[in-house]
């Protein structure tokens, strides 16, 4: 079977962003870049699925700058298949909306059984994009997603949907679109021999005309980008530990009234 | 811009809405007020009841769009959205606000693509500016804000829980009830089962309004026991660091921050936790912020209002008898 994982670049976790000059975007020099965390999980699902049905093709996709071709290579090296680069100024400010529309065109055209995506991209934090795509592609879709199986006659998937208060156990017939979230399983790091491997693999560019896809204007603007208001700050209690939860108790409930 | 702004009920699943759409209204009526416009529920259920609807004009909704259907339940974006898109065409709103939980968060990023308008997902604040709306969101694991508007109504938004201010009830408000027929068409994914969690008697972490959370410094499964009592004499929700759920201390449901739930609580309290940039994406919008660490140096000191350097296992203790104290009265 057919597989197609969604991946973003995007700044590492522990990396200090700053804002750019425009004030509408993050300053790129200096930036560490890595896949998001949560399409690692996405992967390494995918990467599992075909390994249990012992035969398929795991495909990688990303859209952005000539930089993401590093993200793509990683997710090669843990093991995919090929990958496609949608790789095009056409889409150098795109939103949720426009990145999901480019994704579903490519998708659309390797006709995939199952597609796995992250729950969110940890840059825009946003959570949309799998969703988005599966509505572009008329399939069903389930997001955070903690427990996956590929039925043996491949014609659906048993999801667990983490929710509120628990967990939904649904059946989906193929295709269909997912979203991981973290404990669906433990990424594996690539090997020397997986990173060798991975330089002979395929790495497709795509530009926006060869999905068909014209000018489209984006539905979502940024404003600006600022920074945290300060926090007020804080105060240490100090002295015996009876005196200072004491203290503590007593500030909770006359000064901040938080309790 | 006078129009509608639309607010999307969050049930508890039985036909009572919950508190989080009290929010969702209290936000959607100020915004309202400053705009010329006016606020309305739109309810999905199975089941809806009588109080609940009285529920959602009490809590500022002047008309209630009420789709109840048996269809509708268990939730599947797959049939909510085109009910909603259907009815959003027929009395174009002039915004659509949902909550940040598991059904609405889908719903929502659904209904965007099916209506071709933008979405701000997860927004912590919102500003009406020359007849356009702003919204602030958290970005980059909250380490920055982006402000946002929309090129064309329906203005598409998630609120984050917790973090907008109900207006208080108005006793006796009674809403116009419409039930407009829409299309329900058939979901193609069936539900198998709903495994609820293991009633801990202390509420969800994400509706909490009070969060007391371990890390590494608590050493081990069986420590949490101390927090947890803590946790109920306050009525609070548990919640763990990433070191304290990769360790196997906690499930992973219970973790704060960038790869575990966002949490708002008015008071958040972190025992031997370092406050990591990651936990901090989890919590850091959280009202109050109390920090219990041994170590002086802890980041986690650099946002908290409230802090103690000192033994976790002397300190907690000692502050569930306080608080024990403090509510006995
Ligand atoms: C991609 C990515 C995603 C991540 N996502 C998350 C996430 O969602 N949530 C998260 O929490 N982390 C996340 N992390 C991990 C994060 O970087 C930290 O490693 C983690 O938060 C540390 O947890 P901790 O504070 O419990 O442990 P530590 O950093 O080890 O801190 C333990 C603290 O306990 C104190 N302590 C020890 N003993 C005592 C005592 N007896 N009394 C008082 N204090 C004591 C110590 O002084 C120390 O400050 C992520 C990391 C990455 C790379
Ligand atoms: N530019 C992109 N290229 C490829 N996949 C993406 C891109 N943006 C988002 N995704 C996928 O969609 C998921 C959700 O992203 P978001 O809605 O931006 O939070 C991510 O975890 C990725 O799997």
């Amino acid at each position: 079977m057919k597989i197609v994982v969604a991946v973003k670049q995007v700044p590492d976790t522990a990396t200090q962003v700053k804002i750019g000059a425009d004030s509408k975007g993050i300053d790129p020099a200096g930036i560490t870049w890595i896949v998001s965390p949560y399409d690692e999980f996405a992967v390494e699902e995918a990467l599992r699925v075909k390994e249990k049905r012992g035969d398929g093709e795991v495909v990688v996709v990303t859209l952005g700058p000539e930089r993401a071709k590093e993200a793509l290579r990683t997710c090669l090296a843990m093991g995919a298949d090929r990958a496609i680069h949608l790789n095009d100024p056409a889409w150098e400010a795109a939103d949720s909306l426009a990145v999901s529309r480019a994704l579903a065109a490519v998708i659309r055209q390797e006709g995939p059984q199952l597609v796995f995506f992250g729950r969110q991209a940890i840059d825009d934090d946003m959570g949309a994009v799998s969703t988005q795509v599966a509505e572009f592609l008329g399939w069903p879709c389930a997001s955070w997603i903690m427990e996956e199986t590929v039925a043996a006659d491949a014609s659906s998937v048993r999801v667990a949907r983490q929710v509120e208060g628990g967990l939904e156990i649904f059946d989906i017939p193929l295709p269909c679109v997912l979203s991981a979230q973290k404990g669906l399983n433990e990424p594996r790091y690539p090997t020397l021999k997986g990173i060798m491997g991975a330089k002979k693999k395929e790495i497709r560019d795509v530009k926006a005309a060869d999905l068909g896809l014209g000018a489209d204007g984006p539905r979502l603007s940024v404003v600006a980008l600022e920074g945290l208001p300060p926090r007020p700050p804080g105060r240490i209690l100090s002295g015996e530990p009876a005196a200072a939860a004491k203290e503590l108790v007593r500030s909770l409930r006359e000064d901040a009234k938080a309790i | 811009m006078a129009g509608a702004f639309w607010c999307i009920v969050e049930d508890d699943r039985a036909g009572r809405p919950k508190k989080v759409t009290a929010e969702l209204l209290g936000e959607a009526t100020r915004l309202a007020r400053q705009s010329g416009g006016h606020v309305e529920a739109v309810w999905l259920a199975d089941k809806a009841s009588e109080d609940g609807l009285k529920q959602l004009g009490e809590w500022g909704a002047v008309r209630v769009w009420l789709l109840e259907d048996a269809a509708l339940a268990p939730f599947r974006s797959e049939v909510w959205t085109p009910a909603v898109a259907e009815l959003a065409g027929k009395e174009a709103p002039q915004a659509i606000f949902g909550a940040v939980t598991s059904r609405q968060r889908e719903l929502l990023a659904r209904l965007a693509a099916r209506l071709g308008v933008g979405l701000a997902a997860d927004s912590v604040a919102f500003r009406v500016e020359d007849g356009k709306l702003i919204a602030t969101r958290p970005v980059y694991a909250g380490k920055l804000l982006s402000k946002i508007t929309w090129a064309k109504p329906p203005w598409l938004a998630t609120l984050r829980p917790n973090v907008f201010k109900a207006e208080e009830p108005k006793a006796g408000a009674v809403p116009a009830v419409e039930r407009p027929s829409v299309a329900i068409v058939p979901s193609r994914m069936t539900l198998v089962e709903r495994k609820e969690e293991v009633a801990t008697g202390l509420p969800e972490l994400t509706e909490a309004d009070v969060v007391v959370s371990g890390g590494r410094g608590l050493k081990g499964p069986e420590n949490f026991v101390i927090l947890e009592e803590l946790a109920k004499v306050i009525g609070a929700a548990v919640g763990a660091s990433r070191a304290a759920v990769d360790a196997g201390w906690r499930p992973h449901r219970f973790q704060i921050g960038q790869t575990g739930r966002t949490i708002s609580p008015k008071l958040y309290m972190g025992f031997g936790i370092s406050g990591a940039i990651q936990h901090l994406a989890g919590m850091r919008t959280s009202k109050i912020i109390v920090a219990v660490n041994k170590d002086p140096e802890a980041p986690i000191f650099k946002i908290a209002d409230y802090g103690i350097v000192g033994d976790l296992f002397e300190v907690a203790p000692l502050l569930t008898q306080e608080f024990k104290r403090l509510l006995e009265k």
